[in-house]
Order: structure tokens, then sequence, then C-alpha cells
């Protein structure tokens, strides 16, 4: 098994608990950090399957690098909202979603 | 010779970005007439480019000067065109509603202190994504337009609406992560990620990774769009957020999503997509009767229109059992997703002239409204007959385009669900009708507002009721294709 | 774009301009609202005597517009479609007069007159409709903007009667629209042609091709009220008396059975048809329909509900006449569609007339009103003797016309439906007539809203439509036999209907 293939692997299952942990979780902050593993999990998927005998791919780097600048606003941005909500309510999770009527 | 022509397509892209830019240096709440201006050079540039397109055919830039597979394409196709001359023309005259709705914004600055620098955000990657031509950058565009308008959500908003804006946003983040794992498996698989390069490539044998790729993609974009089951986040956001913002998000921010997930099941991954082919149209029907159902039953009149939004995606999806590249059922597509846009904009503002009239955000306090308010009342009638699929509007004639397909094509299940949408839709537009019809109880009260504000809803309505006549344009648009 | 192609158009912007105009103008512009009315309804009438000469001479008018690649909006006047114009276009004149003066003082006129204008519209559409997908669109049109005119008093009874209206309407649109598409799925665009354009398929779309039948009749028999369709009528006789008059006695109902006759004379052609045996059970639901009318109206206290039922069990008379087989059965249902217009527009000013001036809803309070309102009550009766089939009147033509064709077409047993359906009327028309001529008035009126001044019954703009409309069922019958008569030109009709390769 190649490096890469087990990088690869290694990310879809960082990718799956991520996104699990997005889901199950409650407390609002577990969930933007699982959102990162997530995140990272598929950056880790793209490098991994970048390795090519006869060196690495630079174009999957280039990718994951703007995909990291990326995740680095969506998570300000969450951590901000939350803060916000956490000024504004008390709380740190989301409140049930009733059907509003 | 060389062929001097001027190139509209990264002016789409800069502009937008450069009067966000000002607007937000020149500080809260400023940039209206920024915006206005910098919309309106827009609108003109996409009626360019449909120009252009029409006598020359599909156009490339390279960003740059770098092209595909190191530096970023931009391509212009017929949808493409469609779909950025309907932002533009559906985002100039809601910019229009918002600078006069905030003007006279009883609850002060703050809800609208950054507006016009997201949306010229909102545009620019609205704009880029139409026209990208490889999977990352459409990736990176998702992202841009997610965090746009999970601002624009949030903006001055209090507890319950950073809630919803946070749940879109996580929502949005998870979808676009599938999103960006599905094309991390392309280019393992390939080594390339421009559309036009990997469209030869995928086959009815693709291996597995493949498939799975197309899966996530598939599911990412389903959860932007809101389908059924993964349509939870939407009335909450679109319901709670200041009404210009609603109006963007359902009438145009959607639509993105789905453009994006027509042409990857078109072109990318069309020899796949054959034998799932029913499960969106499945999922449509069940977000059309569950989204009519909710909106029959709301109690609050921007849930409604909320909710409405929810079941009249699940009509976008009915063509997908359908779907031949150029056939009747893109065409259906393209047309609901224009009338759509057009009718929910105008619904949306002119609820928003009634919840300032009437003080109140509820369907039983707009007795007496037809009287008062004639011409909002007028707008969301012509608005309700787009989205009942009531001829002459659009909206019919993407259901007679989706009736056509079906029965061609002998599935008659899709097209009976969007005849039977079409009387759903008309329980709840009569519900606000009927309400608004009643002579009002001597004691209501209801406050001036904007004429203005009227008027552009009411032309949005128009627009969305004429654009049924004007079918003929914008299908010879569509045909020009660069790839389907 | 030459004059034939523009005359279509100028029929339909003559009541639309001025309607949209209307919407715009304050409630206090009386005088202006009055002029755009009858402006348009003048230019209108005129409009259409022009195609008439034309149409009689020979010509051709029509206009095409491109809706889509395949799709196109068609408008043809041909003689069918002028009969319906005709009769359309006269009675809303007389109804605007009407209702101008039925309306003095009530709130939102210029929404009324707008909706008004927007309605004869789309009737004027569904007449000059050269396709179903032109038709069909003016059908819904014709829904939406009848709806606006139900609930104009914005009581919640009102609002109810809308609803109901609404989810019978909107329901037929839809199997209409099923039905539509379906037809063009196999043939492509279908325009009206003499003798049907049906003959070209074989005979392996038989079961769908009567699929498709009953889908387009359910889809128009909502508005013609056919049984168990017809349950909105009743409904919607709460809107204001001049709706009841020209659109639920004239424009909608009669848009429902024109349809149907577009329908089985150009679009299946009558012998297709028959050849499918879809014509006997059509007649049989509209024998069904007449005498169900007919003997729900005899049960009705209400005025304006009597009437509704009356005109549900008439309008079948010409469903029945379109289904039996043979010229005569289609000259008696056409002639019948313009002779009970007139008819009903006349019993409806009528009620209207009693219940604006004299606050009489109801047959029981009629009492001696031939007295207080002897023109009125005159117009009521000639009208009344017509529905019956009295000599002299123009119901007596259609019977005679429609018994005909039934024995034409070995259909003995609709002369007994007809026989029988006369009978009844009587018996629901000749109480009331009674009633008003020959009994005392009650001491009071039950709400007296305009006082008689001495030769004076009621205001003038209520008086003079009716009577002129009584005289024109007097005219219809005593003059059938001239070149200006609407027996006439049905017969020319039938002429190029039957006349079929």
């Amino acid at each position: 098994m190649s490096p890469g293939l087990i990088y690869a692997l290694a990310g879809a299952l960082l990718f799956v608990l991520g996104a699990t942990g997005v889901i199950v979780l409650a407390n609002l902050l577990r969930k933007i950090l699982a959102f990162n593993l997530l995140g990272s999990g598929a950056f880790l998927v793209l490098v991994g399957l970048a390795q090519r005998d006869g060196g690495t791919d630079p174009l999957p780097q280039a990718m994951v690098l703007t995909g990291i600048v990326v995740a680095v606003a969506a998570t300000a941005l969450a951590l901000a909202l939350l803060r916000r909500l956490h000024r504004l309510t008390g709380q740190t999770r989301l409140p049930d979603e009733k059907e509003h009527g | 010779m060389a062929d001097v022509r001027f190139d509209p397509l990264p002016w789409l892209i800069l502009l937008p970005l450069a009067w966000a830019g000002l607007s937000f240096l020149l500080g809260p709440g400023r940039g209206a007439r920024l915006a206005l201006a910098g919309l309106s050079v827009q609108l003109a540039l996409a009626l360019l480019l449909a120009a252009q397109l029409l006598s020359g055919g599909a156009q490339i830039h390279a960003v740059g000067g770098w092209g595909a597979p190191l530096g970023i394409d931009l391509l212009a196709d017929g949808l493409a065109a469609v779909m950025l001359l309907f932002t533009q023309a559906v985002a100039l005259p809601l910019a229009a509603y918002a600078r006069v709705y905030f003007a006279d914004d009883p609850h002060g600055r703050a809800t609208h202190a950054y507006f016009w620098p997201l949306l010229g955000f909102l545009l620019a990657a609205m704009n880029a994504l139409y026209l990208s031509a490889d999977v990352f950058n459409l990736y990176v565009t998702l992202e841009l337009i997610g965090l746009a308008a999970v601002g624009l959500v949030a903006a001055g908003g209090g507890g319950s609406q950073v809630a919803a804006a946070l749940r879109y946003l996580l929502v949005s983040l998870v979808a676009s992560g599938a999103y960006l794992l599905g094309v991390a498996l392309l280019y393992g698989v390939y080594g390339t990620v421009s559309i036009a390069t990997l469209t030869p490539l995928i086959s009815a044998q693709a291996p597995l990774a493949v498939g799975l790729a197309a899966a996530l993609m598939a599911v990412a974009l389903m959860a932007k769009t809101a389908l059924f089951p993964f349509h939870f986040w939407l009335p909450p956001a679109h319901g709670g957020a200041p009404v210009p913002v609603s109006a963007l998000l359902s009438a145009l921010v959607v639509k993105a999503s789905f453009y994006l997930m027509l042409r990857l099941w078109l072109g990318l991954f069309a020899p796949l997509s054959v034998p799932l082919a029913w499960l969106p149209g499945l999922l449509g029907v069940a977000a059309i009767v569950w989204g009519s159902i909710q909106a029959i039953r709301a109690r609050r009149l921007k849930m409604l229109v909320a909710w409405s939004t929810v079941a009249q995606m699940g009509y976008l999806f009915l063509i997908f059992p359908l779907l031949a590249p150029h056939g009747v059922a893109l065409q259906a597509g393209v047309m609901q997703a224009l009338s759509h846009g057009l009718a929910k904009a105008a619904m949306f503002t002119s609820v928003g002239v009634l919840l300032r009239a009437t003080q109140r955000d509820s369907v039983d306090a707009l007795a007496g409204a037809a009287a008062r308010l004639p011409i909002t009342l007028f707008a969301f009638a012509l608005a309700g007959m787009t989205l009942m699929g009531l001829p002459p509007s659009g909206g019919f004639l993407a259901k007679w385009l989706l009736l056509e397909a079906g029965l061609r094509q002998g599935q008659w299940v899709w097209p009976v669900a969007g005849i039977i949408g079409g009387l759903l839709a008309a329980v709840y537009v009569f519900r606000v009708l009927r309400q608004a019809l009643l002579l009002a109880p001597p004691s209501s009260q209801f406050h001036p507002v904007p004429r203005s504000l009227e008027w552009i809803a009411f032309g949005l309505a128009g627009a969305s009721v004429l654009l049924g006549l004007r079918g003929v344009e914008i299908m010879a648009l569509l045909a020009v294709g660069g790839r389907s | 774009m030459t004059l034939n192609q523009a005359l279509p158009l100028a029929v339909l912007a003559s009541s639309l301009l001025p309607g949209l105009i209307i919407f715009m103008l304050a409630e206090q512009r009386v005088g202006m609202r009055t002029t755009l009315n009858l402006l348009g309804a003048i230019t209108k009438l005129i409009l259409v005597g022009v195609l008439l000469a034309g149409v009689h001479a020979g010509e051709s008018y029509g206009f095409r517009y491109a809706v889509l690649p395949g799709l196109d909006l068609v408008f043809k006047a041909d003689a069918l479609a002028l009969l319906f114009i005709t009769l359309s276009a006269v009675l809303w004149l007389l109804t605007t007069v009407y209702a101008i003066g039925y309306l003095e003082g009530s709130p939102q006129r210029s929404r009324f007159f707008g909706f008004f204008s927007l309605c004869v519209t789309a009737t004027m559409g569904i007449a000059m409709a050269g396709n179903l997908f032109t038709f069909f669109i003016f059908y819904e049109l014709l829904t939406l903007s009848t709806y606006a005119l139900v609930v104009h008093r914005g009581t919640p009874a009102a609002i109810r009667g809308g609803t109901v209206y609404l989810g019978y309407t909107l329901a037929g649109g839809a199997l209409l629209l099923a039905g539509v598409a379906w037809l063009h799925s196999l043939l492509g665009q279908v325009e009206f042609t003499h003798g049907g354009v049906m003959a070209a398929l074989g005979p392996e779309y038989a079961p769908q091709l009567r699929m498709i039948f009953l889908l387009l009749i359910a889809g128009v028999g909502v508005k013609a009220a056919l049984v168990p369709l017809h349950g909105w009528l009743p409904q919607a006789m709460v809107a204001p008396a001049p709706v009841s008059a020209l659109l639920h006695a004239v424009a909608v109902v009669k848009a429902g059975v024109f349809g149907m006759a577009r329908i089985i004379y150009e679009v299946y052609g009558v012998e297709f048809a028959q050849s499918l045996d879809l014509l006997t059970p059509l007649a049989l639901v509209a024998a069904i329909t007449i005498l169900w009318g007919s003997l729900r109206a005899l049960t009705q206290d209400d005025l304006k509900r009597r009437l509704a039922y009356s005109t549900i069990s008439q309008v079948a008379y010409i469903v029945l006449g379109l289904a039996l087989f043979g010229p005569l059965g289609m000259i008696g249902a056409l002639v019948h569609l313009v002779h009970q217009g007139i008819m009903k527009i006349t019993l409806f000013f009528c009620a209207g007339n009693y219940a604006e001036t004299l606050g009489t809803h109801k047959v029981s309070e009629m009492n001696g009103v031939g007295r207080r309102m002897p023109a009125t009550t005159l117009a009521f009766s000639v009208a009344a003797l017509g529905m019956m089939g009295a000599p002299f009147t123009a119901g007596a033509i259609s019977k005679v016309w429609l018994s005909d064709g039934a024995q034409a077409a070995d259909m003995g047993w609709a002369i007994w439906v007809l026989t029988a359906s006369a009978l009844l009327n009587a018996v629901y028309f000749l109480p009331i007539l009674y009633r008003a001529w020959f009994r005392r008035a009650a001491l009071a009126w039950p709400d007296e809203k305009i006082l008689a001044l001495g030769r004076r019954e009621t205001d003038w703009l209520l008086l003079l439509p009716p009577v002129i409309t009584a005289a024109t069922v007097l005219a219809a019958g005593i003059y059938a036999d001239s070149k200006w008569s609407p027996l006439y030109w049905a017969q020319l009709i039938a002429q190029s209907e039957y006349l079929l390769p």
C-alpha cells in the first residue's frame, strides 16, 4: 500500500468522523471543531492522492492551500457567530428545530 | 484577423468585488448608490455577453492569461449566460428595494450595517460560479457564496436570527466539505479538475471512486438547494432574515447550487446518472408535498413564503428523471428557475411592504390590505400566479415544458406531481389573498409605506408573468452550447 | 401587421386597455371611469361589427405569436368565434350600463370595473382562440378575473363563495391542462379545424383519445356546470348582481360550452367522436344535468339561487344539442347558446332590480311586485316565458331545433327530457309570475332603497338593460327567419362544420 493511499484512507476516515461530529454533537464549539476535522480530512485525501511516482504533484497542494484559507475564514465566521449567539442568548447550542409556524 | 471584442467575463467578477470593497471602506450603512451603479453596469455587461454569445458562440477567458490546467478558465455558454443575466436582472431591483427599505427602517442601522459590501461579495461569488470551468474553482465559489449569504442572514439580528445563520453555515460547510472530497477523488482518479477535460473521460465503466465522488457532490448540492430531507435549515434562515436578504436568498442563492447540479448531472456525470435519476425526482415530490403543507399551516407570513421556497425547489428536481442535454426537460428546469426567482423576489418584497404596513408578521393581520395596498396585493397575486403555474406566466411555461418532457418519455408521474404542486400552491397563495380581500376591521391600522417599494415588488411580479411570453429568446440563448 | 391581423388584437385591447387604466383611477373619478367603460364597450361593438361583415364576406382574421419553438398563441375570428363574441360584446355593453347604476356609491368600484374589463378580455380571448393552448390560457385568466369579482364585497360569505368557486375551477383547469398537454404530445399543435384533426391517428390510439376526451370535457365541464361539477354555481351567487348576470349566466358557463363545441367539432370532429362512442355518454350527462337542475330549482326560495339552478339546467340543453349527432342538433345548441344568454341575463337583471330597489331576495317576498315595478316584471315575464319555450319567444326556437335534432339523431328519449324540463320550468317560473302580478303586496317591502316617484319605478340605468334584452328575446323569436338572427348565423356555422370530406 503506497503512502499516498494510506494518507487518503486516513483522510477519508477523518472526514467521516468530522461529518458525524457536526451532525451528532450538540455543543456548537465542538461542531466547529468537527468541521475543521472534516476539512482536514478532505485536504489529506487530496494531498494523499497527489503522491505520484516520480515526485509530488504541485497542483493539489496549491488547491489545499486555497482550501485551508477558505476553511480558516469559515471557522472565523462560525466562531464570531457563536460568540454573538452566546452574548445574546447565553446558549452554546442551537435551539431545537421546531417547524416554525 | 484578430477578433478584438470587449470581453465582459472578468468584469462581471471584478466589478462587484470592487464596489463591495469600496462600500466597506465607506463605512457602515453606506454604499447603496455605489451598488446600484455597479449593478446597472453588470446588467449591461450580462446583456452584452448574451448578445455576443448569440452571434459568436461560447466564450472562454483565461484569468491572468494562464489557461487550464494550471490556470483558471472562465467559460460562458448559453446556460451560464442565462443565469448571469437572470442574477443581475433580479439583484438590481432588489438592491433598489433594499435601499428604500433600510432607509425607512424603524429598527435603526444595525440590521443593515454591512449589507452592501456583503451583497457585492455575494454577487461576485455567484457570477464567478456561473463562469467557472473547473470543479475546484466551483468549490471555492460555492464556499464564498455560502459565507456571504450567512453573513447577510446574521447581520444585525437577534438570537434566533444568529442561530438560524449558524445552522445554515454548518450545513453549508459540511456540504462544501463533501463536495471538496468529491473533487479530491476525481483528481485522484483522473489527474485534472477541468470540466472540459474530465467530461469525455468519465464513462459508464468509471471506477468506484468516481461514482462515490458523484454521490458526494450530488448530496452536497442537494443540501445547498434545500432539497428534502436537507431542507430544515431554509425556513428559519429565509423566514428570519430581513426581507431584502430573504428575497436574495430564495431567489438567487439557491439557484446557484441548482445550476451546478444541472451542470454536473448533464455534463460531467451524465453516463453515471441514468440508473438513479428517479431519486432526485422522488425527493422533489416529497419536497413539494411537505413544503406546501407547511406553507399552508404557517402562521407567520415570512415563514409561509420560506416554506413555499422549499416546495418550489422540489419542482426543480422533478426534471432530473427526464433530462437529456438540450432537451425539453432542461428548458423546463431553467424556465422554472428563472420564473421562481422573479416570483419569489416579488413575493418577499411585497410581503416586506405588508409587514411594514401592518407592523406584524402574521397572515391573520392582513384583513383590509387589498383596499389599502392594492399594488402590493396585485404584486403578490401575480407572483402567486407564477408559483401556481397559471398562464400566461413563466411558471406556466415551465409546467407546460415539464408536461411535454414527461409525456414524450412516457414518465407522466413527474408532470402530474407538478400539476398537483400547482394546486397546493394555490391553497397557500389564496390563503393570503383571501385574508387580504376581507374588509378591514374598524380597529385596523395601516402605517404608510414608501410607494417605490410597492412598485418594485409589482415590477418583479410583472416580469415573472411576462417571462411566459418571451420563451423563444431564452431558449435560443440556452441552446448556445460550449458544453452541455 | 395587416389589418386582418390587427383586428383580433384590437378587440382584445378594447377592453384590456380601459381596464388597466381604470385600475389606476382614484375612486372618486366616476365620470372618467364611466367614459372609459362605455368607450371600450362601444369600440368593441364597432370592431365586432366590422368582423361580422368581414367573415360574412369570406375574409379571414387571425394572429399568431410564438411563445416557444413549436408552440404558438393563435387567434382566429371565424364564424363560431363571432357567435360568442357578438353575444358577449352586446351583453357587456348592457351590463356595464347596469353595473354603473347598481354599484353607485359602493366602495372599490375602480377595482370592480378593472376586473370586469379583464373578464371580458378573457372571454374574447377564449372566443377567438385558434388552438387549445391559447384557449387554455384565456380560460384560466377568466377563472382568476372572475374570482376577484365574486369576492368583491369582502364579506366572509363572499370570501367563502370565492374559495369554493376557485377550488372547482382550478381543479377543472388542471384536468384541462392535462388533456391539452397529452394531446399536444400526440399531435403537436392542435389548431381548431373544421372537421377535427384526430382522424390522422390510427385506431390503436382510441383508448388514449377517450381518456383525453374525458379530461378535456371534465375540464371545460366545470365551467359549463355539468353535474357533478356544478357545485360552484349556486355558491357564486354571492357576487353582486351584475357579476351573476354577465359572468355566471353568460360568460363563464358559455365559455365552458363554447370550449365543448370547439373540442367536439374542431378538435375531435363530430364523426370521429361518434365513432369513438363519446357522444352518447355526454348526452346522458347533459340529460341528467337538465333534470337535476330543474328539480333543484323547484326547492329554492332565494331568487338568484333558483335562477342559478335554472342556468345549470338550461346550459345543459346546449351540451345536449352538441352531443346530438347531426347538424340540426348543433344548430339548436348554438342558437340556444345565444338565446339562453339573453333570456338569463334578463332574469338576473330583474332579480338585481328587485334586490336593489326593494330589498327583495326571495320568491316569497315577491308578492305584488308587478304593481310596484311593472316594467321590470314585464321583462321578467317575457324571459321566463322564453325559458318555458312559449311561442314567439327565443326559447321556442331553441326547443324546436333541439327536438328536431334529437329526432334526427335517433335519440327520441332526449325529446322526453326536453319536454319534462319545459314542464319543470313552468312549475318554478309560473308561481313567481302569479305572485308578482296577481297577489297583493305586503305592507312594507323588506328594504326599499329606491322610492317610487310617480311612474318611475327604479333608476333608469337599472331599468333600461333588462327592457332591451327582453325585447331582444321577443325579436329573436319573432324574426328568427331573418338574416340578422342568431338562428341564421348558427345555420351558417353548422354548414361549415358538417361539410367535411
